[in-house]
């Protein structure tokens, strides 16, 4: 029997993600860690997260996943979430400057006050919170049954910045276009909360139960 | 521009059953939030608020179990209100599987408890809740004061200064209610959604007033908000979150159809 581990570092509450799992998971089991051997033993990881970065970094340090993240990303498929997504990059804007996990080349930086939509000319928010639209810049197994420009549900202040345009496989637009998805060898990324994005969500994470790290 | 204007249904708990009368034509059980909340997920709610207005402490816990129930089977993102007074009750209900947190009385008497709130949970999941009501003559430059214990204790707080203040706190999101309009279904009183909506950088979600499909449109175009919400429109099975967002997609607006 597979399973799905859900990294637990104390980070936000992992009860959604782990219920969205439960409903579109077959035999899987799903769990929700922080043991590292527990981890490992999964076919499947999850690292999700919300919250401050530093916050995110220094835990995932303090417990050395922050390591086993590193390990685990070349054996087999992970899904980062939220700040799960920032947290894979060099480094983030937020908290004065804080240094990520560097697994992918490139920054985080902040929405940046007082943009206005090109269009209307309306005064867009900080966060950005509600159902925006994932352009898909490339062909991706985890994209199975989800059309492009389908609606996701987003809450951050802050995107992502990839280096390498290859690392890109979605863009949302807010102000600017940004990457709202990332992809590389076993690693999918997402912005936006595929637990809270009703059936474009949880297709989403049956593709992920279903995908072996191939893109 | 891609995001979304919301659509929210507001659903009042007292001890674990939806009050204020549900109807739906093919409902079971009226009462029962699980089955409410499923009913207006699958029409296409944007968002869930549950407002616990149950009286005795002693069945707060109750609403941790329906707020469980429910985030197993509806995938959207669900805030609950009422009785939030300390940390440790936003820990219970986020861990319940809530999203967000509506904190109203709590603020006034303690604004820190805001700050430290948004510190420790982040600001995404802070909803501060503002109950306003014009204090303003018809000639008079406009304003609002807030009150408290759902509207019935003026504090002589201007609403715009508060809401500022509470967006600096770091509140991640303003629910301001007009006590004025609320009940009434007259509509939204447009010039304080717009007024507030304005003068802060998070988003304003709209309520009090809701009688029509207009209405509700006329909270984003008018108020200028990014997110409505609504109970009675719903509940009484009137209109569904369907047709409130073709209504509101034929106007222009954008939403998730």
């Amino acid at each position: 029997m597979s399973s799905i581990a859900i990294i637990d570092y104390g980070m936000g509450n992992l009860h959604s993600i782990a219920k969205a799992f439960e409903h579109v998971a077959g035999r899987e089991r799903v769990v929700v860690s922080s043991e590292h051997d527990v981890i490992r033993a999964a076919d499947r990881v999850v690292f999700p997260g919300v919250g401050a970065i530093r916050d995110c970094i220094a835990e995932l340090r303090r417990t050395g996943l922050d390591d086993l993240i590193r390990e685990l990303v070349a054996s087999r498929p992970l899904l980062g979430v939220c700040l799960g997504l920032q947290a894979l990059f060099d480094v983030s804007e937020e908290n004065d400057g804080t240094d990520c996990l560097g697994i992918l080349p490139g920054s985080v930086v902040r929405f940046p006050r007082g943009m206005q939509d090109s269009d209307s000319g309306e005064h867009l928010k900080i966060p950005h919170m509600g159902w925006n639209r994932v352009v898909q810049t490339r062909e991706h197994a985890m994209w199975a049954d989800i059309p492009s420009g389908t609606r996701f549900y987003f809450v951050h202040s802050y995107h992502a910045v990839p280096s390498r345009e290859s690392d890109v496989a979605g863009t949302t637009g807010y102000g600017r276009d940004f990457a709202s998805v990332v992809a590389r060898d076993n690693l999918f990324a997402v912005q936006f909360h595929p637990e809270k994005s009703q059936h474009a969500g949880l297709q989403l994470l049956a593709n992920f139960v279903a995908w072996n790290g191939e893109s | 521009m891609g995001l979304a204007k919301r659509i929210i249904p507001c659903l009042d708990v007292d001890a674990g059953r939806v009050v204020k009368g549900v109807q739906f034509v093919d409902i079971r059980d009226a009462g029962d939030p699980v089955e409410v909340a499923r009913r207006y997920d699958e029409q296409g709610a944007d968002e869930l608020t549950f407002l616990d207005i149950t009286a005795s402490s002693d069945q707060r816990e109750t609403m941790v179990h329906v707020v469980e129930q429910v985030a197993g089977e509806v995938f959207i993102p669900l805030t609950v209100g009422g009785g939030i007074r300390e940390v440790a009750d936003i820990r219970r209900m986020l861990n319940a599987g809530a999203d967000k947190v509506g904190i109203n009385t709590a603020a006034v008497f303690n604004p820190e408890f805001v700050k430290e709130a948004a510190q420790r949970f982040g600001s995404q999941c802070i909803v501060v809740a503002i109950d306003a009501k014009r204090t303003s003559g018809e000639h008079e430059p406009p304003a609002w004061e807030i009150y408290t214990h759902g509207g019935r204790k003026p504090t002589g707080i201007d609403t715009v200064e508060w809401a500022q203040r509470m967006t600096d706190y770091g509140a991640g999101e303003i629910l301001l209610t007009s006590m004025d309009r609320d009940g009434t279904r007259d509509g939204f009183d447009l010039e304080l959604t717009r007024t507030v909506s304005d003068a802060v950088d998070v988003p304003v979600i709209a309520s009090g007033g809701v009688g029509t499909l207009q209405h509700l449109a006329e909270g984003v175009t008018g108020g200028r908000a990014d997110a409505v919400l609504a109970a009675s429109i719903f509940h009484f099975g009137e209109h569904t979150v369907g047709e409130a967002k073709q209504y509101m997609a034929k106007q222009g607006i954008e939403v998730r159809l």
